[in-house]
């Protein structure tokens, strides 16, 4: 487990090439499935690379990380119902409920340590989502659906796929910029510090709690803006966007393709969400099927796809 | 709000509790003596329930289902034993958190393509029907109050179990220091288990007992899991006493809430606005409740001495 | 007389019936080496997490600098100009030798709320580490991850994170455990250099270090300090031999 700074590594270079490469083949081949399938690819990355930053690089393992998806999303959801459309509007509000839902939650959570705190904020998580089923208002259970997706300086740009895909792929750009950027700054020296030996951060003057938290609130603003997205891209909300199956997801995602690397998150992303679409061609019991896969990789295959990928890659050290 | 009603809410609340007691136990047991975190406890309790639906389809007896069902719970809780978990006892709680996903996703979709989607269900046996006066001549069904009286006798044995034998002292000790114990020459494989077998029969005698007046349904541990790391969180992970005060409290707090926020907020809101904000807080009531008993004790009620 | 740097003053802590600091007083002049000696479970480890502030006190103060820091938090205690070394080696494993020093440094110079500047490039950080580094002769391992270091270089290594926060006082928690005597002269020559730019409160059992380093010794019994003075007064004391250096002179 020793990783210190993030070494140089051709994946971040090689997805974005592929996700370039998307709108093309899309475009040549007709298929807007693909294109649209890769959006919703990327709007969970940006939600995977946001655990990353707190999970990876922080060892906080939150188990309600799908709530501020599910945040971000009912705010563009809630403002649909009352004819706000005006994405100007409705996307800080999505980042800004799901920072502050992640501070005020995070300021418990962050309290316990280890097995506490996965359970607490797997609690947190289902708090948020029995809310959101009794909105009866919104759907409750059933979910609200949106009559149009959000408007920017007053047009609908998102209603073509290319477009909303270029706006994602955008979005995804530079959030992992801006991950990588602060798991480099002090800030991110602190939580990388932290995660490494917490007694030792504190006797040389950090206060753990505080940098933490912060932290926790940067990666739910993150994960509420990929909610705002996923909203838009299935033009509906319903609380299962926050069901504790989904941050279990979102942890497998992270986990799959490599911790504490960013690019590791977006890749783990594409490989689940592929893995469940191929899957499920075969059988709609997809999960008998990548349940007793996931134990094997967890047993077996440490260190997820990415580090795979340098390894085999560049040959480089391991 | 009469007083009838309130009695056969608080009775409720009580089945509510004794239920998640049961599973609560098993969790906590397993997390105490073997630092191992299984989300799979939601699904042995669902296992439970599915194992009684066939074999109360095969002997046409509830008598015959339930010893049979326990047996074959602990047969499976055994075999994932075996199988799955057993390997992740040195891996850290990530990893186990992962894997014993991988079991849910994998035993949820299971149980669809063996028992179907459609929610099952088999009968209360005719010994436990009817109901009995409470007041007024509201009655309260016989069944549930065997299940709490069931419910608490297991309570009552598992305390005799934990501080009365042998295995119960190793497990208390285990819970406080499992290097201690492995290092006086206990076979703790072997001890791991004993306590995690017990643990999936605990979870499984708590589906079996809960099919006749719930449906049998995939998905129907997951709630239930939850519930019982609530519980577990606010007991003290690895004590048992805690497990039972805290299923009692979330019970009750969870049932009562559920039937009276509505009409509390009534009193001070007007109806339409009380509908809307009584469900939503009743149902995260108990949440509200675990983060207040974890901000004032960060590690429960009752937190196992020396972790 | 000047006023002391840390003072302890009635300091208690029991565990149940079993007291491990027992009403105990005592005081480190500033720029001096001042060693706390005492048998095993004369409760030097107790004292050592109440100064450095993980352990409360049952009753009494611990000031620092004139200031009662008896409840001052850890990391609180380290903006006071309170630096320690740890028993068991504590280090960031996976940081480089020179980020172990750099975000010691980085805690006593401006805030860390800075998220997109690359803290790797911050010259006057890295500077600071270097002349950290420098003082116990580790320059040389700066680029090296610190979990591949020997024990001794740990040991060197956690001198120079606690130097980094810029200390007034050090409390180095048994440097020398777990060395061997060449890496421990190294030690001994590292504290000696370190003489009177920084009060050095050094826990240790290794005798011929203490007696080698220390201006004054407090020694340590049943919670409570037994005797005090210089290394010839400490050594010839009798109450002293019967506690603790009988088992040396038995050795």
């Amino acid at each position: 487990m020793i990783r210190a700074v993030p070494s140089r590594s051709p994946i971040p270079l090689m997805l974005l090439i592929a996700f370039l490469a998307v709108p093309a083949i899309a475009g040549a081949s007709d298929t807007s499935f693909l294109i649209v399938m890769a959006t919703r690819v990327m709007i969970f990355a940006i939600a995977a690379l946001s655990l990353d930053l707190i999970l990876g690089y922080g060892a906080m393992v939150s188990f309600g990380h799908a709530v501020f998806i599910g945040i971000g999303a009912y705010a563009v959801g809630i403002g649909a119902a009352h004819e706000i459309y005006d994405g100007l509007i409705t996307f800080p509000i999505a980042i800004l409920a799901a920072g502050l839902f992640a501070l005020i939650t995070g300021a418990i959570c962050l309290r316990t340590r280890g097995v506490y705190f996965i359970m607490i904020t797997l609690a947190f998580g289902q708090m948020a989502y029995f809310t959101a089923s009794s909105l009866s208002a919104y759907g409750g259970d059933d979910g609200l659906t949106m009559w149009g997706r959000s408007e920017f300086f007053g047009v609908a740009v998102l209603n073509d796929p290319t477009v909303f895909y270029v706006v994602v792929l955008g979005c995804l750009v530079a959030c992992w910029g801006f991950a990588r950027a602060l798991v480099s700054s002090r800030f991110g020296r602190v939580i990388r510090g932290v995660r490494e030996n917490r007694v030792r951060m504190q006797a040389v003057g950090y206060d753990p709690y505080r940098y933490q938290l912060v932290a926790y609130g940067i990666a739910g603003m993150m994960a509420g803006l990929s909610g705002a997205l996923l909203a838009n891209h299935a033009e509906f909300v319903s609380p299962a966007y926050m069901s504790w199956q989904r941050s279990g997801e979102l942890i497998i995602m992270v986990v799959l393709g490599g911790m504490g690397s960013l690019h590791g998150a977006v890749l783990g992303a594409v490989a689940y969400l592929v893995t469940e679409e191929v899957l499920s061609h075969y059988t709609e019991h997809w999960r008998v099927i990548f349940g007793p896969m996931l134990i094997l990789i967890v047993i077996y295959a440490r260190g997820g796809l990415s580090r795979l990928l340098d390894r085999t890659g560049s040959g480089a050290d391991g | 709000m009469t007083a009838t009603l309130l009695a056969v809410q608080v009775l409720n609340g009580l089945q509510l509790g004794v239920l998640l007691f049961l599973v609560a136990a098993g969790l906590t047991l397993v997390f105490g003596v073997m630092d191992f975190i299984n989300l799979a406890h939601g699904v042995q309790y669902m296992l439970g329930a599915y194992l009684a639906v066939t074999f109360h389809q095969l002997t046409g007896s509830f008598f015959l289902a339930v010893p049979l069902a326990l047996a074959a719970a602990l047969v499976l809780g055994l075999l994932l034993e075996f199988l799955v978990f057993r390997h992740l006892y040195d891996r850290d709680h990530l990893d186990q958190v992962l894997a014993t996903f991988g079991v849910i996703l994998f035993l949820n979709e299971g149980v669809q393509i063996v028992w179907g989607s459609a929610p099952l269900s088999y009968p209360i046996p005719a010994l436990l029907e009817g109901v009995i006066p409470v007041m007024d001549g509201f009655g309260y069904p016989i069944y549930r109050v065997a299940l709490i009286l069931v419910g608490l006798a297991t309570a009552v044995g598992l305390w005799l179990v934990v501080t009365r034998t042998r295995v119960g002292m190793l497990v208390r000790a285990g819970a406080t220091n499992a290097r201690m114990v492995s290092a006086l020459g206990v076979d703790i494989r072997r001890l791991f288990m004993i306590v995690f077998g017990f643990g999936a029969m605990l979870a499984g005698f708590a589906g079996i007992m809960a099919g006749p007046i719930l449906s049998v349904e995939p998905n129907m541990g997951d709630g239930v899991l939850i519930l019982a790391f609530v519980v577990i969180v606010i007991g003290g992970i690895g004590s048992i006493r805690g497990a039972f005060v805290a299923a009692l409290l979330v019970g009750l707090v969870d049932t009562l809430g559920r039937s009276f926020m509505t009409d509390i907020f009534r009193t001070v809101l007007d109806p339409s606005a009380a509908n809307q904000v009584g469900p939503a807080l009743a149902s995260m009531l108990i949440y509200v409740l675990m983060a207040a008993v974890l901000f004032f004790r960060p590690s429960g009620l009752f937190p196992a001495v020396g972790r | 007389m000047a006023e002391p740097i840390l003072a302890l003053e009635g300091v208690c802590k029991a565990y149940g019936a079993l007291a491990v600091s027992d009403d105990l007083s005592m005081a480190v002049a500033r720029g001096t080496i001042h060693a706390l000696i005492g048998p095993n479970g004369a409760g030097k480890t107790t004292l050592v997490g109440q100064i450095a502030g993980q352990i409360a006190p049952d009753a009494g103060t611990v000031w620092f600098d004139g200031r009662d820091i008896t409840r001052v938090p850890v990391h609180a205690r380290s903006h006071l100009g309170l630096a320690r070394t740890f028993q068991i080696t504590s280090v960031l494993p996976g940081f480089t030798v020179l980020e172990n020093v750099a975000v010691a440094a980085q805690a006593h110079a401006g805030h860390s709320f800075r998220f997109l500047r690359p803290v790797a490039g911050e010259r006057a950080l890295n500077d600071r580490a270097m002349q950290a580094l420098e003082t116990v002769g580790l320059t040389a391992r700066a680029p090296m991850p610190a979990g591949a270091l020997s024990h001794g270089e740990k040991r060197q290594l956690e001198i120079a994170i606690a130097l980094a926060t810029g200390p007034k006082l050090l409390l180095l928690d048994e440097p020398m455990a777990g060395t061997g005597r060449e890496e421990t002269e190294r030690l001994v020559a590292t504290l000696q250099a370190l003489r009177g730019s920084v009060t050095i409160l050094l826990v240790e059992h290794d005798m011929q270090a203490v007696f080698a380093l220390a201006d004054r010794i407090s020694v340590l019994d049943y919670g409570r300090v037994i005797a005090e003075g210089t290394p010839d007064a400490i050594r010839g004391n009798p109450e002293v031999r019967a506690a603790y250096l009988g088992e040396e002179d038995a050795a």
